[in-house]
């Protein structure tokens, strides 16, 4: 089989959103992710598969240096937002996670009303002049979310009322507030049942093309049906990237081969 | 390749396979035996091929059956996927072989039946046995997983049309000779017509071998391997 991994349609004409350069990170001894150049684009969903273990969420977490107050943790390399590096000194955390949002595996809502979770990151971004301008900011994500129409009647209700899937488009939706331009998810269905995971996934298609979406995901068949772009990562190494429908009908690479058919390998 | 964690899930696919050569081998059968059948003007034999397309319907519909459940509970990927979907349409090709070879059998009974027998031409002899060794060699293919084999049997098909045009023109003559044997004539024009279809579900099972053991279409290999040899041949 060829075992060239180049991915032509993406490298004419655009642009990447994000750029990984050489990424090594290390906790201590632990060598997580080796060597990784990756490139993911704005109108594209980038799944991330692989083993437990093999790094994806450590690299999920330097795009946004969530791992930054994690002792021990060291990141080298360079990752490039729109050809800036987000690890320069200059750099403002606050600010980067506003631009690459961030959602996880649990959905963690802040114990305040519906409204305020998602008024939060504006407010204090200053990107609303006055209490109209939130409310359509609120008002706008929560219907780009999918959410408006279930929670409209009870803003003002705790968010961690809602149920599972609620609860995980509400922090979407926080995530969206603040005009992020790459929205990272890790394993954002994991504790959803299937109806709920269906919602989410629906919102990801609405939401794509419009960010950068990367998602981690154990699960195979998510990552068919959400991305565009497929990477699969063992071992803390990067095996292969490329369009999602080549990678589950013919992979180039043995290994990824083996996971995604559920072989020995 | 490696087995799944899921045992069986290799058994399923391995009836999959299973069922697949099993048709291949019949439809073989069937072309042989008809071919017989033609050559001898033995009705019996005819008879019998007529009714052995049966097993070949019952077995297309049994691979289909074990398709549709991988894909239900499998959702097959990769290797896996392409070998299943290549299945689905393997086992409809292989049925279509046996409506060929039904066919001649059919034409055969016709012409033992008919007045003013006239001999087989051996040139389709020499079709049916080039048509046979393309199903037997696809299916070593299949079983083997040798894409440069399926291309083989991909690239014998020019050469059965050859014989076909030839077959034509032959009985075409014939027919023009003896008019009041046309009726006879045309039977074994459509015999040939039959070989020639069933060198080309050959090559169409080719492709598809192809592509479960590759990934991709044999066209697109083809054309990737003649830019090479090109580039060869110029020096570039
Ligand atoms: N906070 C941490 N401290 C130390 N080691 C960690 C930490 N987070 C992850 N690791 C280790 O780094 C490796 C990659 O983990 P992770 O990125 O969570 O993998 P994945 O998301 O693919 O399951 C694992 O060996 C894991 O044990
Ligand atoms: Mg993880």
């Amino acid at each position: 089989m060829p075992d060239t991994a180049i991915d032509l349609q993406n490298t004419v004409g655009a642009q990447p959103k994000m750029s990984i350069r050489d990424v090594h990170v290390r906790y201590g001894e632990t060598h997580a992710v080796k060597g990784i150049n990756l490139d993911l684009y704005q109108d594209n969903v980038t799944a991330l598969i692989g083993p437990s273990g093999c790094g994806k969420s450590t690299l999920l977490r330097c795009l946004n240096r969530m791992n930054d107050t994690i002792v021990d943790c060291s990141v080298e390399g360079s990752i490039l937002l729109d050809g800036e590096d987000i690890y320069a000194k200059e750099i403002d955390v606050v600010q980067l996670r506003a631009r690459v949002g961030m959602v996880f595996q649990k959905p963690n809502p802040f114990p305040k009303s519906v409204y305020d979770n998602v008024a939060y990151g504006p407010r204090i971004h200053g990107l609303a002049t006055d209490r109209d301008a939130l409310d359509e900011i609120v008002e706008a994500s929560l219907e780009k979310a999918g959410l408006w129409h279930e929670v409209k009647d009870r803003l003002d209700h705790l968010g961690t009322t809602l149920s599972g899937g609620q609860q995980q488009r509400l922090c979407i939706a926080r995530a969206i507030a603040v005009n992020p331009e790459v929205i990272l998810m890790d394993e954002p269905c994991s504790s959803l049942d299937p109806i709920a995971t269906a919602r989410v996934e629906a919102l990801i298609d609405e939401l794509s093309g419009h960010y950068a979406i990367v998602i981690v995901t154990h699960s195979m068949q998510q990552a068919a049906r959400v991305s565009q772009k497929t990477v699969f990562f063992h071992l803390g190494e990067m095996i292969e990237y490329g369009d999602t429908t080549q990678i589950f009908t013919a992979p180039r690479q043995e290994r990824t081969r083996d996971y995604i058919t559920g072989r020995f390998g | 390749m490696n087995q799944h964690i899921l045992r069986t899930y290799d058994d399923e696919l391995m009836e999959v396979r299973s069922v697949v050569v099993r048709m291949g081998g019949l439809a073989a059968e069937q072309l042989a035996d008809s071919m017989q059948a033609l050559r001898e003007l033995d009705l019996d034999l005819a008879e019998k091929t007529r009714q052995a397309d049966k097993k070949l319907d019952a077995l297309e519909v049994q691979a289909e059956n074990t398709v549709i459940g991988v894909f239900a509970r499998r959702a097959p990927v990769a290797d896996d996927l392409r070998e299943v979907v290549s299945a689905l349409k393997i086992t409809t090709m292989i049925e279509r072989m046996g409506d060929y070879a039904k066919n001649i059998a059919r034409r055969s009974i016709a012409i033992a039946e008919g007045k003013g027998v006239v001999l087989m031409p051996p040139l389709l002899d020499d079709m049916a046995t080039h048509a046979h060794e393309m199903i037997q060699d696809v299916m070593d293919a299949y079983v083997k997983r040798g894409a440069d084999e399926a291309i083989a049997v991909w690239e014998r098909d020019e050469h059965l049309d050859n014989m076909y045009n030839a077959a034509y023109r032959q009985i075409l003559a014939r027919m023009m000779e003896a008019p009041e044997q046309i009726g006879v004539w045309s039977h074994y024009l459509m015999i040939a017509k039959n070989l020639e279809r069933i060198g080309d579900q050959a090559t169409n099972v080719a492709e598809q071998v192809h592509y479960a053991i590759m990934g991709e279409f044999l066209e697109e290999a083809r054309q990737k391997r003649d830019r090479t040899s090109a580039e060869v041949f110029e020096g570039h």
